[in-house]
């Protein structure tokens, strides 16, 4: 665990935004929610995945086999890895565990050709939720994000709004979306305003 | 009197009456009308008046044909131009005027035009008003323009929401008509998603047309397919293009038929971007005109149309009418006429006989046919009065006094979208009319759209395919419902009559209604030359206006292979393009408008630049401070001050936008040396190297400094501009063509905020935030780099200056880069330290004659045309290096970098200003231009930088900028106005 003090002077893209978000928030059955999820630590991982020895290395860090298949996420506890590539993934954690995860990926790995490199603070996360979340993510991306489509455990790399940004499925069936912290005010309001016609209760 | 609404029936909602104007007129109609079947029901069937001619033109069709009633429709900042009175519905409180009536409706000047019509034939343009050449632009263009009108566009910002989706679907179904609706029916029973689009606001199409309708089958589809989860209806939706792997563009008119009463917040049009697995064209058909003397008189209808009046929005055009038609068809709109009331006068056919059922229907209630005639002329003025009717083959024509004129020239089958998408059409010689030929993408069509315009026949086409469209998509096994029961007349075979004989000198006969283009003005142009289908309409302007020729592309090509002696499929069609009807710009920019033109990055420090009042920089997308005025500064006294600082005491920069890259792997070095045009193996660990690259042109690319963490570890920084494409440059050389080199690149550019702090107290600064770290000489030299704490926050530390000025560049993760640029300013608000900007930033450099690449270059620039030779290592290869051996990189006249400090200290030179050696010369010859110029505080006077042909021999010379109003001296000089420690260089 890294020091309190300097993780409590921390400040995410969307720290000042927190009322604009709240004030989006859509209920009912058309509603929609958008929330960000700060600091989670976040690692990108090149490695070779023919390599066998790579991958039995990151399972004995992380706990998980690395996604080999295309777009697919694998998770084990707080820690999951998104395949972004052939032989790259980014690994996601818990706020404030970039520097044990990155100490164990380090440890594991030592000797290798890999690379592990803390980009926890490259990007936030954005979380958009609701019956109308894919309704207004349809509005930004031109992905096929049909249910049958894109399920829980799917992620893909994509633009966003004109941003680019990783978007996956949660377990929960919610929507999380990586971004850049220097788009995320940008990509955020993008939302919002994609988000306000469902707050409008209006039959046309 | 002659248009008139019938007292029940149709449609229409007459518990929900509606006003609305026209041409300043209030009017009356009901919920469910069009503009047009209200204005018809109104006897306002005068709607605009023609192109070129001016002459009065009346409602023509009934739906996306319509070339006539163009509308301009709102006022103020909502007005819209060239809406088709036949797809506007209805709203209380709409307002419309004709785009096309100069100077009124009633009585215009423009039909004096008609008289003179001798000047407007094929070509017109070209041949009328070729001199004097300057009247073009100046006086016939305007006139021209003014007269012939096509409506007006708002000046005000539209004031208007419009958004965008995408979707997708397993099967997208264009056309809600009964082929349509079938295909949908079918293809989501099988369990495919179906998306079904249709440009009314009600499906159905031909059903809700005719009096037999399916309305029982109509109703249960509808509500089967609304219970659908895996069905999206979309009525108000148009297909409008379709283009390649089955991408196709849909304009839904969400709140339009709301009028003012549109909820706000909602967006009016939405634009639907769809890929779908299969598609289904189910578009339907057009009637075509038939083409003879005074055809485009008001009260000359499409006989569909007039069916469509009266059985949908219960309206009838006129009283006494007169049916003219080719097929069988028009026979449907005589017995129509007949059940609402009108005075059928008689039903003129110019086939032999007329075998088919409806044609015996009609001669049963008494309907007059008369075989083997034609229409050879209509008149009238505002309104139709007569027809004249004669025997094909000769004979005397007779008149009748009617108001009402019902054509058919038979059908063609809405291929626009197939073209749209590579198919190839095919002539059907039975049918008289293009058909969908060879398929080129994952597609079908059904129905009319097909050429089978019977009843039956189309919804089977559309179960069918429907069923193979989802069967193709995944969803087989599934056997589509047998159709409803259709009782489809016996029809007799329709007649081709392009053009009725004996109609000549009779008067114009129109084949272009909105553009005014006549059968003569046609076989003119063919006599002329213009045998090409694609010339005949550029040269005649036919089917080139906004309805894209719907009614006319069909006969002219018709009357141009009869005029040339080719067949009709010799002849072939001009090209359909996407949109099929006119889409607003609205619609196209979506939410794209204003701060959401493009994205807006900003740094982790932003909210403290826009605390402090800076004035922001656009680069690339991010968001620069430029300047932070103080008190009323205005820029040129904020910059002086901020550079003034950085060079007397302390200045800080917000310097996070710069490309960052972790480049790690045993040949990481190696790498480097291939991309860089000096030399990285042998830097040390922890230190720092200004590089230059080069594209495999030998053209400077992007610069930076990179810094060795470790024996196989470096961090890349690049431009801030130049980021992601210097990312995907190393990626693209990794991946194609040294796949064998161990290196792994990494973007950490938002990783790492940068706070940047220049000047003689920087050390200071540091020694401060940062106790434990030696800041001295000696330990710490330039050029290093250093990991330590700095106001309590993990960072790398850089020595190193993009000024001149002693600096340290401090990186922190960028959550904490707010604190550490907060830590910086208390720490130096002793010092007087000073916020600066990108402007104070680039005079800083520039004195120091530090390029910036996309400034002192522009992809024609070598390093040695910098004077940058010191960069280029002779010993190693480096991508490029092969280049600099060319001719033409060697030339001893490439542009080369210089300073240029003009005569007169307080002028600064323009950006982008052209050098000349002599001013007097005629031609004056270009050597040179300003690439970056300044004010410098510094140095108390202007100065610049400059690409100049030979620069570096001319050190000491005068050259001229020649300015608006004045000629600039200035004296060429090395780019370099600073001397080695930083202290101005004077004279």
């Amino acid at each position: 665990m890294a020091d309190a003090t300097l993780f409590a002077r921390r400040r995410s893209p969307l720290q000042d935004h927190g009322a604009a978000l709240s004030r989006g928030a859509v209920s009912g059955p058309r509603g929609v929610t958008l929330t960000e999820i700060p600091h989670l630590a976040q690692i990108t991982l090149r490695g070779d995945p023919g390599n066998t020895d790579f991958l039995a290395a990151v399972r004995s860090a992380l706990g998980l086999d690395l996604p080999l298949k295309a777009n697919t996420v694998a998770a084990a506890g707080d820690v999951s890895a998104l395949w972004l590539g052939p032989d790259e993934w980014l690994i996601a954690g818990a706020p404030d565990s970039e520097a044990d995860l990155t100490a164990r990926l380090n440890a594991a790995l030592k000797d290798q050709h890999v690379s592990v490199v803390d980009v926890t603070a490259n990007r936030t996360v954005l979380e958009l939720a609701g019956p109308s979340a894919r309704a207004v993510l349809e509005k930004a991306c031109g992905l096929d994000l049909r249910p049958r489509e894109f399920k829980a455990g799917q992620c893909a790399q994509t633009n966003l709004a004109r941003t680019v940004g990783i978007l996956e499925m949660t377990q929960g069936g919610a929507w999380r979306i990586y971004v850049r912290n220097s788009f995320a005010v940008y990509l955020a309001d993008w939302l919002l305003d994609a988000m306000a016609e469902y707050a409008i209760d209006a039959k046309f | 009197m002659t248009g008139f609404r019938l007292a029940q029936g149709g449609r229409i909602d007459r518990s929900r009456p509606l006003s609305f104007t026209f041409a300043g007129r209030a009017y009356r109609g009901f919920a469910g009308d069009t503009l047009a079947s209200a204005l018809i029901a109104n006897d306002a069937l005068l709607v605009g008046r023609s192109f070129k001619y001016h002459r009065p033109r009346g409602i023509y069709a009934a739906g996306a044909e319509e070339p006539n009633a163009l509308m301009q429709l709102g006022v103020g900042e909502r007005t819209e131009p060239n809406a088709r009175a036949t797809q506007v519905e209805l709203y209380d409180g709409l307002t419309a005027n004709a785009v096309n009536a100069w100077p009124s409706l009633e009585w215009d000047l423009g039909a004096l035009t008609g008289l003179a019509s001798g000047l407007f034939v094929a070509g017109f343009y070209y041949k009328t008003f070729m001199w004097p050449p300057a009247f073009w632009n100046k006086v016939y263009e305007p006139a021209i323009r003014r007269m012939a009108g096509l409506g007006t566009a708002p000046r005000e910002a539209d004031p208007d929401l419009y958004d965008k989706v995408h979707v997708h679907a397993d099967v997208l179904v264009a056309g809600g008509g009964p082929a349509g609706l079938a295909a949908a029916l079918a293809a989501a029973q099988a369990g495919a998603d179906v998306l079904i689009a249709d440009e009314q606001a009600e499906l159905g199409g031909s059903l809700l047309s005719a009096r037999a309708t399916l309305d029982g089958w109509l109703r249960a589809t509808l509500e089967e397919l609304r219970g659908m989860p895996n069905v999206r209806l979309l009525p108000r939706t148009t297909v409008f293009g379709y283009y390649d792997q089955n991408y196709l563009c849909l304009l839904e008119r969400r709140t339009d038929h709301l009028g003012p009463a549109a909820p706000a917040g909602i967006s009016r049009q939405r634009l639907w971007h769809v890929r779908a697995r299969q598609v289904v064209l189910a578009t339907g058909a057009h009637e075509r005109p038939l083409v003879f003397a005074g055809n485009d008189r008001p009260g000359v209808m499409l006989a569909g149309a007039v069916s469509t009046y009266i059985n949908r929005y219960a309206v009838v055009p006129g009283k006494r009418a007169v049916v003219f038609t080719t097929n069988d068809g028009g026979y449907r709109t005589a017995l129509d006429l007949a059940a609402a009331g009108a005075q059928v006068l008689a039903v003129v056919d110019p086939r032999p006989e007329s075998a088919g059922d409806l044609p015996a229907q009609a001669h049963a209630q008494g309907i007059e046919i008369l075989n083997g005639h034609a229409v050879v002329a209509a008149s009238g003025g505002k309104r139709l009065d007569s027809v004249s009717v004669a025997k094909l083959g000769g004979g005397a024509a007779r008149g009748v006094v009617c108001d009402l004129l019902a054509v058919s020239g038979g059908w063609s089958p809405v291929v626009h979208l197939f073209s749209q998408s590579q198919g190839k059409l095919r002539w059907d010689e039975a049918k008289h009319c293009f058909v969908p030929g060879t398929v080129t993408q994952a597609q079908r069509s059904a129905g009319a759209a097909n050429g089978s315009f019977a009843l039956g026949a189309a919804l089977a086409e559309g179960f069918a395919a429907g069923a193979e469209a989802a069967k193709d998509a995944g969803f087989g096994g599934w056997r589509a419902p047998e159709p409803p029961e259709v009782d489809d007349p016996r029809e007799a075979p329709p007649l081709a009559l392009w053009q009725v004989p004996g109609a000549e000198g009779r008067g114009k006969a129109f084949v272009d209604f909105q553009n005014d283009v006549t059968a003569s003005d046609l076989k003119l142009a063919a006599r002329e030359g213009f045998e090409s289908v694609e010339h005949l309409k550029r040269y005649t302007t036919t089917g080139m206006a906004t309805d894209q020729g719907k009614t006319s592309n069909v006969n002219a090509l018709a009357i141009l292979s009869d005029a040339t002696g080719r067949s009709i499929p010799a002849t072939g069609t001009t090209t359909f393009r996407a949109p099929y009807t006119p889409v607003t710009y609205g619609a196209m920019a979506g939410r794209d408008r204003g701060d959401r033109l493009d994205p807006i990055r900003v740094t982790p420090i932003h909210p403290w630049h826009v605390a402090r009042g800076a004035v922001f920089e656009d680069v690339g997308q991010w968001k620069r401070p430029w300047y932070y005025p103080q008190g009323g500064e205005d820029m040129h006294a904020a910059v002086r001050r901020e550079a003034k600082a950085v060079r007397t005491s302390l200045g800080v920069l917000d310097a996070s936008t710069l490309g960052k890259i972790d480049v790690r792997g045993p040949d990481a070095a190696e790498f480097l040396d291939r991309i860089y045009t000096n030399g990285f193996r042998k830097l040390g660990t922890g230190r720092c190297r200004y590089g230059l690259m080069c594209r495999d042109d030998g053209m400077v690319f992007d610069d930076g400094v990179t810094t060795r963490l470790a024996d196989d570890h470096f961090f890349m920084t690049t431009t801030t501009g130049g980021a992601a494409r210097v990312l995907e440059w190393l990626e693209e050389w990794l991946q194609t063509e040294w796949p064998h080199m161990k290196v792994y690149l990494t973007s950490v550019t938002e990783q790492w905020a940068t706070v940047s702090f220049a000047g003689p107290r920087a050390g200071d600064v540091l020694r401060e935030l940062s106790p434990a770290l030696a800041v001295d000489e000696e330990s710490f030299p330039f050029l290093s780099m250093r990991e330590g704490v700095v106001a309590g926050l993990p960072a790398r530390i850089f020595r190193i200056s993009f000024t001149g000025e002693a600096s340290y560049e401090v990186n922190v993760p960028s959550h904490h880069g707010l604190a550490l640029w907060q830590a910086v300013m208390a720490a130096g608000e002793k010092h007087g330290i000073t916020p600066y900007g990108t402007e104070a930033m680039h005079v800083l450099r520039a004195e120091k004659g530090f390029i910036i690449v996309g400034q002192e270059t522009d992809g024609t620039v070598t390093p040695l045309d910098l004077g940058m030779d010191w960069i280029v290592s002779k010993q190693k290869d480096f991508l490029g290096k092969r280049s600099f051996a060319r001719p033409d990189t060697s030339r001893a006249d490439r542009k080369q970098l210089v300073g240029l400090l003009p005569a007169d200290p307080a002028e600064v030179l323009p950006e982008g200003a052209q050098l000349v050696w002599d001013a007097a010369e005629s031609p004056i010859r270009m050597v040179g231009h300003v690439t970056s110029s300044y004010w410098s505080p510094n140095l108390g006077r202007g100065f610049a930088l400059a690409l100049v042909k030979g620069g570096r021999d001319h050190h000491g010379k005068t050259i001229l900028a020649p300015l608006a109003g004045k000629t600039v001296e200035a004296r060429i000089v090395a780019p370099n106005f600073l001397d080695e420690g930083g202290k101005p260089l004077h004279g």
